[in-house]
């Protein structure tokens, strides 16, 4: 096998460590002025990338290459991206409509042209996007190639020059070791790795990488959608507890309760 | 940064709702339970060990003119306040263990007598209390969160605690002007979130802020984090409600901008520490949360280039400026020792700073921080940093700096100065103390050396320096070498020894280092004035 090219696909979601809010029209989430980042396992994703080509092992990464389906502000996550490590960035221009983007088979679709286009042997991509949750682009994406495919990865070994990679997922009770050759579909999980911050030099760095602007028609795929989003609505909320100053407060309510 | 990563990550996974507190948790510590920042299973079975402040300060005697708390006293206080929880009595009944959070402070460092603790539930109760304790002088500690660092908020002998944390709601808010009126028990993070479901922010944030109670913050007018931006509460408190040793409720709780109409005296109780009268509520000028806010972390090989970093700070962030923060190589590693977590950067540097940026427009506010970046890295004055990509990432970043209290709380005793120091100097100060301490043989490695590390870490932007001497245990030797010393070496700078903790215990007979003989001669004039007996917060101030 000649070199590891490597596409990590990611996507610009709200911020997983800000509470999402509901639309006034119920349609979806709000996302105008809202804090906007990396989808996390996608993080996880380029920094295993990076790790692989950092590990030096039996096979060479010639290229890592981030991809982004998006609005304007997707180039953020790829700049991101690259100062992480990534060698280049495809911005895929979809325009934002509200509806969550394209669905995961369209995804997958656009994925499939990108991987015959660009000769690529591995996608390491995170399990789910935290704002869908939808957990299917990496399945599909495997599918569609013919690829073996091995899901919620917390563990990549690349074993031989042949190919041969071994893959650690956690299963319920325990952890499920895999084998398959190149190429490959990846999808990551958490434990997989500790993502990087940024450093000044690389995001400096990162704003001369190569960043190509192309459209899903460049790719010969159609945004069409299979499912209709009715309604979003939040949980009921939770009703609060009230305080008694007393133990004697304590009883009497137990008792109004018809606990006691 | 790992812990509260993955913590959070893991938290999202299982569909907790708000990861945002997840984090929070490691550093929001309720005061009765787990009390702040200390393992909270282990408290309560070393706590005993905690030196009396009566005994580690031998001058200290009580006064004699105060009255003993007697049976009928407490009858009396508890007819005042009527329900159960609002008096905790270790006089008539044995309640030592519910006593005992009140009566020292998290650091472990002072301890009080008291056998009386007293929650009252607005300023009608308050003045029902000091004027029975006024008639009778018995002497009161007013107390709020107990997060403070100079002993203030303990009794030293057997004064009643006054605590505030039943004073806790927010009386109003005016979405136009931003004015925030709210009682003192309220605690810090509460009113910020209050203010962040409508968009404004609490123009005050510190380490503490999950414990601390506002009227605590009045009283000690404690500094934090963004004094830098949003000035010292003696400019933002717009009015507030305190009720004298006599019961005189003081009703100053404009929310006026503007009232030029007589003395200020609601500047009186503003870092007073509770020695005239004890503060009921507050109103204060709130300004519009920032919609983007980044940071970045630098480190850095001197200090002159710390001082370039924060003069080019100045220069291209000026108004979106709203935090640069030092830390010393030393006090990081001591993070990372505590808490295992993996540091930012690479390298290591003797210096690391934090610069905090808050804006109203993201593009604009990531352009003008870019470029500075690129200017600073560019000219060779940061060696290496990194840039927040996300919230999480902001939140590990900030806890470098808010998490060295913490750490250094974990690993033993630490003689804390907060000092203001003219810029130039400002770490000249680390480096003379350790020196000192290294000439005497009193630092090192293993357990034979008193002392584990001499750190500096502060608010370069207020030039406040936070002097921490990491020791195994408290003594007497380690106390001699820096006292005064320390105190002479500021003095001879024109700076404070109180920056922004206050003066409390710890710092009251050195006053004079700061103060010329005039100033001390009129605060005890005033506090004569309206607590002529004495009562309030004794022992402690001036």
């Amino acid at each position: 096998m000649s070199g590891l090219r490597i596409l990590v696909p990611v996507k610009r979601v709200i911020d997983y460590a800000i509470k999402p809010r509901i639309n006034k029209a119920q349609t979806g989430v709000e996302t105008t002025g809202v804090k906007h980042s990396l989808n996390p396992f996608d993080e996880l994703s380029i920094e295993e990338a990076v790790r692989i080509r950092e590990r030096k092992g039996p096979i060479k990464v010639e290229d890592i290459l981030a991809l982004s389906a998006g609005g304007p502000k997707c180039p953020d996550v790829l700049r991101t991206a690259m100062a992480m490590g990534a060698d280049r960035a495809f911005h895929i221009d979809v325009p934002d409509k509200g509806d969550g983007g394209p669905e995961p088979l369209t995804i997958a679709k656009m994925l499939q042209a990108v991987v015959k286009e660009q000769n690529v042997n591995l996608v390491l991509l995170g399990k789910q996007a935290i704002d869908g949750d939808q957990g299917q682009t990496g399945q599909m994406l495997a599918g569609l190639l013919g690829w073996p495919q091995a899901t919620q990865a917390s563990k990549v070994d690349i074993k031989d020059e042949a190919g041969t990679v071994e893959i650690t997922h956690e299963v319920d009770g325990g952890v499920e070791t895999l084998r398959a050759k190149l190429p490959l579909v990846i999808t990551t999980d958490l434990r997989l790795n500790e993502p990087r911050y940024a450093s000044l030099p690389n995001i400096m760095k990162a704003k001369k990488k190569p960043l190509e602007k192309k459209t899903l028609a460049d790719l010969g795929v159609e945004d069409t959608r299979r499912l209709k989003t009715l309604k979003v609505t939040e949980p009921p909320p939770r009703k609060g507890g009230g305080k008694v100053e007393d133990v004697d407060g304590l009883v009497s309510k137990l008792k109004e309760l018809g606990a006691l | 940064m790992s812990g509260a990563r993955n913590l959070t990550a893991a938290l999202r996974r299982a569909r907790v709702p708000r990861p945002r507190l997840a984090i929070r948790t490691v550093q929001s510590i309720t005061p009765l339970t787990a009390r702040a920042f200390s393992a909270g299973s282990t408290r309560n079975s070393d706590s005993r060990q905690i030196k009396f402040t009566s005994e580690a300060y031998p001058n200290l005697k009580r006064n004699p003119n105060f009255a003993e708390i007697s049976a009928e006293d407490v009858a009396h206080f508890k007819e005042i306040l009527g329900s159960q929880s609002a008096v905790i009595d270790g006089v008539t009944t044995d309640a030592t263990d519910d006593i005992e959070p009140f009566n020292s402070d998290w650091m472990r460092k002072y301890r009080g007598h008291t056998r009386l603790v007293l929650k009252p539930q607005n300023a009608q109760e308050v003045s029902k209390v000091l004027k029975y304790c006024n008639e009778r002088k018995l002497a009161v500690v007013p107390q709020g969160g107990n997060t403070g660092l100079v002993g203030g908020s303990v009794p030293v002998f057997d004064e009643i605690v006054i605590n505030t944390s039943r004073m806790n709601q927010i009386r109003s808010f005016d979405a136009a002007s931003g004015v925030l009126v709210a009682d003192a028990g309220v605690i810090l993070e509460t009113a910020d979130q209050y203010l962040a479901e409508r968009e404004y922010l609490f123009p005050l944030d510190l380490g503490a802020k999950g414990s601390c109670h506002i009227g605590g913050n009045v009283s000690t007018n404690a500094g934090g984090l963004r004094l830098l931006r949003y000035g010292s509460l003696h400019g933002s408190v717009l009015g507030l409600e305190a009720v004298l040793p006599d019961g005189t409720i003081v009703d100053a709780l404009s929310t006026l901008r503007k009232n030029n109409t007589g003395y200020d005296i609601k500047q009186l109780f503003i870092g007073s520490e509770g020695t005239i009268g004890l503060v009921t509520a507050v109103s204060i000028q709130c300004p519009p949360r920032p919609k983007a806010v980044n940071v970045a972390y630098f480190g850095l090989e001197s200090f002159e280039q710390v001082q370039q970093a924060f003069l080019a700070a100045k220069g291209q962030l000026s108004e979106i400026l709203s935090a640069f923060e030092l830390m010393d190589g030393r006090s990081q590693k001591l993070v990372i020792e505590s808490t295992g977590n993996k540091h930012p950067l690479e390298g290591e540097y003797p210096f690391y700073c934090l610069v905090e940026t808050s804006g109203s427009n993201a593009e604009h506010d990531m352009a003008k921080l870019e470029s500075f970046l690129e200017s600073v890295m560019g000219d060779g004055i940061v060696a290496d940093g990194v840039l927040a990509q996300d919230e999480t990432q902001f939140q590990a970043l900030w806890r470098w700096r808010e998490g060295i209290t913490e750490s250094l709380s974990h690993l033993g005793g630490t003689y804390k100065y907060d000092v203001s120091i003219p810029l130039a100097d400002l770490y000249l100060l680390v480096e003379d103390c350790k020196a000192r301490l290294m000439e005497k043989g009193l630092v090192g490695d293993d357990d034979s050396f008193p002392v584990r590390a001499v750190v500096g870490y502060g608010h370069m932007g207020d030039s406040n320096l936070h002097l921490n001497v990491a020791v195994r245990q408290y003594s007497k030797e380690v106390e001699k070498v820096i006292e005064p010393w320390v105190y002479e070496w500021i003095q001879k700078r024109q700076g404070s020894i109180s920056a922004e903790h206050g003066l409390g215990v710890a710092k009251r007979e050195f006053i004079g280092y700061s103060q010329n003989e005039t100033m001390v001669k009129l605060m005890k004039q005033l506090k004569n004035l309206y607590d002529p007996n004495g009562i309030m917060n004794p022992y402690k101030y001036i």
